[in-house]
């Protein structure tokens, strides 16, 4: 079953007059349960890739669907509310919400969800993500008071939140050392075991891409294999 | 929303220098916002009120000619037998006094200069006339029978020299159109400490006043003082009948009315200039924040965040600034308040014609005058805050996220 697909997707940046084809015709298909890297080099496209499937931008051409809709034809709030209910995220520069704790990071999602949970299961949700990241001890640290991979962790968690069906990983591991990194490949490879939860994650980092069970490979804004 | 409310809050307290000062901007514009109110409340409440206990009374009866640009003394503009009828008007329940009071014109003649006075025709044991003895500088009070003594006002008496004891020589215009001259002996000086009046005024016994102008037992007008000023419309129209002019204070004062109305107006446009001004502060501190916090406010958007939510955060924020804001006015502008009605604000002799004011100004605060201001600052700040808000709310989650 398909969670994501990119069908003939382009997308020029302009500058003044200098045009940048970030992509160039892209097509891919993202199915349940996938654990895909998306590897090439620097400038090939992968996170504005990773930005089109995540519904955070649109293309300038081509079209992407995301749990079986339109991206297009969505508005501003039903793409955040398709990245709400549908997508978690983990960025390369561990984005939290510094005036948040871990617990605090971790149960903002739900609280923007509609489908509320009552006070007491949101609470055991949270508190079984950060265990899950082997954090459980850390939930009243704000983010200035942890390291980069229990950071990294925090975020891992957060994205796992909303109960995504997918999550989009662009360079988790790259601003961490090998120790941490490792560890962030072996919970994310764990969790795609146990919840069936689909990941994308995009690197440079040939230790990091020996995870994936799948390879996509791009090179100037094209998708060269997959 | 209670976790908007708390990471609004939490925002605020990131850059607590700056989201104090924001908020003091606003608290210093309220709080002389509210002192300006007040100190003018409080001079036209005490204008008004001068106005009404020295010269117009709540209410005054009168003869349906009489005109008091011109103090004719002529007899059928005055009112026949005064007595009488103030003495009937005072067994009215809302009257607390009825009493008659001749006005004439005529000039004092000093050594060097003549001034032009005003007589007041009173009856000394009226309380209507308490406000008079109650200013007693110096010398004694009269008494009814009184016939060469009057009482001359403070600024007045500076104004020619004179003490207590000393002689003035008093003209004045009479019933028959011609002048009388008559030396008179200044029994004291009184102060209403409201210079307007005290510099024209002279006060002598009705039935002296009579005699001199030749007005017979006739008076200008019968001055009417009530219990409560909101009686004035119901005895109004008990006194009205189709042989007298029945005034009330508010016609009587129409200018100090108007220029309270006229500038009360003006008070509400000086209320928005300020609070823009303040406002742009508070604007100013939520475009830096929205800046600040792009990528944090892109990671928001990214875990799905509606741009409506993130509108209402700014715009919460901003809230609590104004709050704060308000809150820091009121401490303020109250203790400036506070000083004001207590202490006052001596502003010495402006008095303007029409208008009698104090040489001491007392401020007064008006629930609705703090209730207007507060709903102001709030409802001026959060329009402001509109559009950083909407700004924060339309940056996109890409330019938010890409370059760390
Ligand atoms: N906002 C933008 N404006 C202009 N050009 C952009 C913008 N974002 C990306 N680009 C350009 O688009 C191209 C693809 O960028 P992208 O970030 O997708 O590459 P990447 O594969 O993620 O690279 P890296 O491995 O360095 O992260 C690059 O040439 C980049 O300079
Ligand atoms: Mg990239």
């Amino acid at each position: 079953m398909e969670v994501a697909r990119v069908e003939h997707a382009s997308k020029v940046y302009k500058i003044g007059e200098v045009e940048t084809h970030a992509l160039n015709d892209a097509s891919v298909t993202i199915a349940s349960g996938e654990f895909t890297a998306l590897v090439g080099p620097s400038g090939s496209g992968k996170t504005t890739l990773l930005q089109l499937i995540g519904c955070l931008d649109q293309p300038t051409s081509g079209a992407v669907f995301v749990a079986g809709k339109d991206v297009s034809r969505l508005n501003r709030n039903q793409r955040a509310d398709m990245r709400r209910d549908t997508i978690g995220f983990v960025f390369q520069f561990f984005a939290l919400i510094p005036t948040l704790t871990a617990f605090e990071n971790v149960e903002l999602p739900m609280l923007l969800g509609a489908n509320k949970l009552s006070d007491g299961e949101r609470r055991k949700r949270v508190t079984s993500l950060l265990e899950s990241v082997e954090l459980a001890d850390r939930a009243a640290n704000r983010p200035d008071q942890m390291s980069g991979g229990q950071q990294q962790r925090v975020a891992i968690a957060r994205a796992l939140a909303s109960k995504p069906t997918f999550i989009l990983a662009d360079e988790p591991t790259a601003n961490l050392d090998t120790a941490n990194g490792k560890q962030i490949m072996d919970i994310m490879t764990r969790l795609n075991q146990e919840t069936g939860v689909t990941f994308v994650f995009a690197t440079h980092d040939q230790r990091v891409i020996s995870y994936a069970r799948r390879i996509v490979t791009m090179r100037d804004g094209r998708i060269v294999e997959s | 929303m209670k976790q908007l409310l708390r990471m609004a809050w939490q925002n605020l307290n990131r850059n607590r220098r700056r989201s104090f000062f924001s908020a003091l901007a606003l608290g210093m514009g309220i709080s002389l916002l509210l002192l300006m109110a007040a100190v003018l409340d409080g001079e036209y409440r005490d204008a008004l009120d001068a106005a009404i206990r020295l010269q117009s009374g709540h209410l005054q009866v009168r003869a349906l000619t009489f005109d008091e640009g011109k103090t004719s003394l002529a007899w059928t503009d005055l009112i026949e037998k005064p007595g009488d009828l103030a003495m009937r008007i005072s067994t009215l329940a809302p009257v607390l006094a009825a009493t008659p009071r001749l006005i004439a014109s005529g000039f004092v003649a000093g050594s060097d200069q003549s001034v032009g006075v005003r007589l007041f025709g009173i009856d000394p044991s009226s309380p209507a006339s308490a406000p008079y003895q109650q200013g007693l500088k110096s010398g004694a009070w009269l008494t009814s029978d009184d016939r060469d003594g009057v009482l001359v006002g403070e600024k007045l008496a500076a104004q020619l020299n004179l003490n207590a004891g000393d002689k003035l020589n008093l003209t004045t215009n009479t019933s028959n159109g011609d002048v009388d001259q008559q030396a008179f002996v200044v029994r004291g000086i009184y102060s209403t400490r409201t210079p307007g009046f005290d510099n024209t005024t002279v006060l002598m016994p009705l039935v002296k006043a009579q005699a001199f102008t030749q007005a017979g037992d006739h008076a200008s007008l019968i001055f009417v003082l009530l219990n409560d000023i909101d009686q004035t419309e119901p005895v109004k129209t008990a006194l009205q009948t189709a042989t007298y002019d029945v005034r009330t204070w508010s016609q009587l004062n129409d200018v100090v009315v108007q220029t309270q109305r006229l500038s009360q107006s003006y008070m509400v446009m000086l209320y928005l200039i300020v609070l823009a001004i303040t406002a742009t502060v508070v604007v100013n501190t939520l475009i830096m924040a929205a800046f600040e916090r792009t990528r944090e406010i892109g990671i928001l958007s990214a875990i799905g965040m509606r741009p409506g939510t993130i509108m209402a955060l700014f715009l919460i924020e901003s809230a609590f600034l104004a709050l704060g804001g308000i809150a820091i006015g009121l401490v303020l502008g109250g203790a400036l308040v506070a000083y004001g009605t207590l202490v006052g604000f001596f502003i010495g002799d402006v008095g303007a014609t029409g208008l009698l004011v104090g040489s001491t100004i007392y401020a007064h605060l008006t629930v609705g005058d703090a209730v207007n201001l507060i709903v102001a600052g709030l409802v001026v700040t959060l329009v402001g805050a509109l559009f950083p808000a909407m700004m924060a709310s339309r940056m996109e989650p890409v330019k938010a996220l890409r370059g760390g």
